[in-house]
C-alpha cells in the first residue's frame, strides 16, 4: 500500500533537514575552514592557525549554545545578562500590548470606515499615506515625545500593526452580503445588535485574516526596533551576541524568532478557524 | 366602504439617471389592495418592478410617490409585522437552523425566555418538515431544506403579513412541488396572509387566490387582477383536472406570452382606471365568450 501523502511529506521534510545539517556541518568542518585559506602567508596573516573558533558555528556547537540557554532560560545577570526566556517575554509582551492596542482602535474604526462611504473617502488618502510608512521611520518621533524606549517600542508596534487590522475590517463590514443586513432590518434588530450579532460574525474571518497579518509584521519589527532601542527583547538579545561576536547565540536567537513567529501565527490560525464560516 | 387590509395607492419608481440624466420610471399608478388571509401572486416580466413593489411593501426600500398601507396604518419602513422570505434564503452561515430562527424570536419577543424561544423555533421547523435538523449548519443543507428554514423564520415571528421575492426560484421542479404543498398547508392552517412574486404560472394557480398582471418595464402597470375561479383547498396532484384550470392556466400564459407586451405598448382598454385596474375571473364560461367575440 503507498504511503499517505502526510507521511511522504514528512519524510521528505526529514530528508532536507538531514540534508541541510550535513551540509552545514561538513561546511563548518575545522580543516575546511582551513583550505579555504589557500595562500598560507595569507592564512597566516588571518590568524588561520585558529580558525574554527572565529568562523561560522557548527551545528554542533548552536545545538549544545541551544541546550545551555534553553536550560536555564529566565536568570538575569544584569543588563547585558539575561536569559532568553526573560528577552523573549519582554518582546512578546511589547507585540502583544501593541497588538492589542492595534485591535481596540483599529476595529472599531474600521466598522466606521466600512459602514459609512463617507467616512472611507474622507480617511483613505491618510491611510494610504500612512500605511506604507516604515514602522521604524516613527522610531525618533516616538522616542522624543514618549521618551521612554519600551513604550516607544509598543507604539511602533501598534503603528504597524494597525493598518492591515484597520483595512481588513473596513472591508469585511462593507463587504457584508445586503441579504443578512435586510434581514436585521426586517426584524427590527437595533443597530448594536446588528452590529454584534450580524456585521461581526459576517466579517470575522475577514479580520482574523487581518489581524495575522498584522501580528507577522508585528513580529517582524519588534526584532529590528528592540535592537535600534536596545536594552531588552530578543532583538537586543540577537545584537548583544553580535557585539560578542558569539555567532552561535545570534544563530540559535534566529532559529527561536523562527519558531515563536510561527506559534504567533498558528495561534491565531485557530482562532480563525473558530470563526470561519462555510456558505 | 371598508378599507382593505393593505392597500396600495398610487405607487412610483424612479430609478435616477446616469450623471444627471432623466431618471427610468420603473412603474407608475400602482393601485391594488387585498384583504386578511388572502394569498396574492404578483407576476410580470423581469424588469417591471415586481421585487421593487415587494421592498417598498417590507419597507427595504422607498417609493418615489404613492403611499402603502396595512391595516390603516401607513407604511414607512421595516417592521416584524411583515415577514420576509429572501429568493437567496439568505440564512446566516454561522449560525445553525435553530439559531437561525431563533434570531428572528428573539427580535420579535426580546422578553422570552430561552426554553419559550426554543418551543417555538422547533414548532416552526418542525412545521415546515426539519425537525430532524436543528443543529445543523446551513451548508450541511439542500437548497430546498435552507429555504424551508427561510420559510420557517419568516412564519415562526407570526407576522400579519408575508412577503415571499420568488422563494422557489432557485429550486429544482420537484423539490419546489414539494414545498408548494407546505405552503399551503401551512398557510391554511395559519390563515396566513401572503403577498409573493413568481415567475411560475403553475405556482400561482396553486397557491393564490388573486394573482396581479404586471406589463412589461419600464412605465410598469398592474394590467389586472385575476381571481383564481378555483376554491381552496387547491391540491397540485388534482388541480389540473378542474374544469377551470384551463382556461385560467391560458389566461395568464396568454398575457405573459402576448398582452404584457403589447399593454407596454400602449394598447390598453379604453376604460382603463390605474386606480381600479380590471378584475377578471378566467372560467370555462367566460373562455367561450372570448372565442365569441375573437
Amino acid at each position: 500500500m503507498p504511503l499517505s501523502l502526510n507521511v511522504r511529506a514528512v519524510i521528505v521534510s526529514l530528508i532536507f533537514l538531514v540534508a541541510f545539517i550535513g551540509l552545514w556541518h561538513l561546511g563548518t568542518l575545522p580543516d575546511m575552514a582551513k583550505k579555504a585559506y589557500a595562500d598560507p602567508a595569507y592564512a597566516a596573516l588571518m590568524g588561520g592557525a585558529t580558525p574554527a573558533k572565529s568562523g561560522i558555528p557548527s551545528p554542533g556547537m548552536v545545538w549544545h549554545t541551544a541546550v545551555t540557554n534553553l536550560s536555564n532560560p529566565f536568570y538575569s545577570n544584569g543588563p547585558n545578562d539575561k536569559g532568553v526566556g526573560l528577552q523573549l517575554a519582554y518582546s512578546l509582551g511589547r507585540v502583544l500590548i501593541g497588538f492589542f492596542l492595534a485591535i481596540l482602535i483599529g476595529v472599531p474604526l474600521g466598522f466606521v470606515i466600512g459602514m459609512s462611504p463617507l467616512m472611507r473617502k474622507a480617511l483613505n488618502p491618510y491611510i494610504q499615506i500612512m500605511k506604507p510608512i516604515s514602522p521604524l521611520a516613527w522610531m525618533p518621533l516616538a522616542l522624543y515625545t514618549i521618551k521612554d524606549a519600551s513604550f516607544s517600542s509598543i507604539f511602533v508596534i501598534f503603528i504597524s500593526s494597525i493598518w492591515p487590522i484597520l483595512i481588513n475590517t473596513a472591508h469585511g463590514v462593507s463587504s457584508v452580503r445586503q441579504d443578512w443586513l435586510n434581514v436585521a432590518r426586517t426584524l427590527e434588530v437595533n443597530p448594536i445588535r446588528t452590529a454584534f450579532r450580524v456585521i461581526l460574525p459576517a466579517a470575522a474571518p475577514t479580520i482574523l485574516t487581518g489581524m495575522r497579518i498584522s501580528m507577522g509584521i508585528a513580529w517582524l519589527v519588534i526584532v529590528a526596533a528592540e535592537m535600534l532601542v536596545g536594552g531588552t527583547g530578543i532583538g537586543y538579545y540577537v545584537w548583544n551576541a553580535w557585539n560578542n561576536l558569539d555567532l552561535s547565540n545570534v544563530i540559535f536567537a534566529i532559529f527561536v524568532i523562527g519558531a515563536v513567529g510561527m506559534l504567533l501565527d498558528m495561534i491565531l490560525g485557530v482562532v480563525a478557524k473558530l470563526v470561519t464560516y462555510q456558505e | 366602504m371598508s378599507q382593505p387590509f393593505l392597500k396600495v395607492e398610487g405607487l412610483k419608481k424612479v430609478f435616477p439617471g446616469v450623471e444627471g440624466g432623466t431618471g427610468v420610471t420603473v412603474f407608475e399608478d400602482i393601485h391594488f389592495g387585498f384583504e386578511k388571509g388572502e394569498f396574492v401572486c404578483i407576476i410580470g416580466h423581469s424588469g417591471c418592478g415586481k421585487s421593487t413593489i415587494l421592498n417598498v411593501l417590507a419597507g427595504l426600500d422607498s417609493a418615489s410617490a404613492g403611499n402603502v398601507f396595512m391595516n390603516g396604518r401607513e407604511v414607512s419602513g421595516p417592521s416584524l409585522d411583515r415577514g420576509v422570505v429572501f429568493q437567496s434564503h439568505a440564512l446566516m452561515p454561522w449560525l445553525t437552523v435553530i439559531q437561525n430562527v431563533a434570531f428572528a424570536v428573539t427580535s420579535r419577543w426580546p422578553e422570552w425566555s430561552r426554553e419559550q424561544v426554543h418551543i417555538q423555533c422547533r414548532k416552526y421547523l418542525e412545521l415546515v418538515g426539519l425537525g430532524h435538523a436543528l443543529n445543523k449548519k446551513p451548508h450541511q443543507l439542500s437548497g430546498g431544506m435552507k429555504q424551508r428554514v427561510g420559510i420557517a423564520r419568516a412564519f415562526a415571528i407570526e407576522p400579519k403579513m408575508l412577503l415571499m421575492d420568488e422563494p422557489f426560484g432557485a429550486l429544482d421542479a420537484l423539490t419546489r412541488g414539494v414545498i408548494q404543498d407546505e405552503l399551503v398547508r401551512i398557510c391554511s392552517a395559519t390563515q396566513q396572509t401572503v403577498f409573493m412574486i413568481t415567475h411560475d404560472v403553475d405556482e400561482a394557480i396553486l397557491l393564490a387566490d388573486k394573482i396581479v398582471l404586471m406589463s412589461n418595464g419600464p412605465e410598469a402597470k398592474i394590467a389586472e387582477i385575476v381571481e383564481n375561479p378555483l376554491a381552496r383547498p387547491r391540491m397540485r396532484a388534482i388541480i389540473h383536472h378542474e374544469a377551470d384550470f384551463y382556461p385560467l392556466r391560458n389566461h395568464l400564459v396568454d398575457f405573459l406570452v402576448t398582452r404584457s407586451k403589447r399593454i407596454a405598448e400602449g394598447h390598453l382598454p379604453d376604460d382603463y382606471d390605474p386606480v381600479h385596474p380590471p378584475l377578471v375571473r378566467p372560467t370555462t364560461r367566460s373562455e367561450l365568450l372570448v372565442a365569441k367575440v375573437g
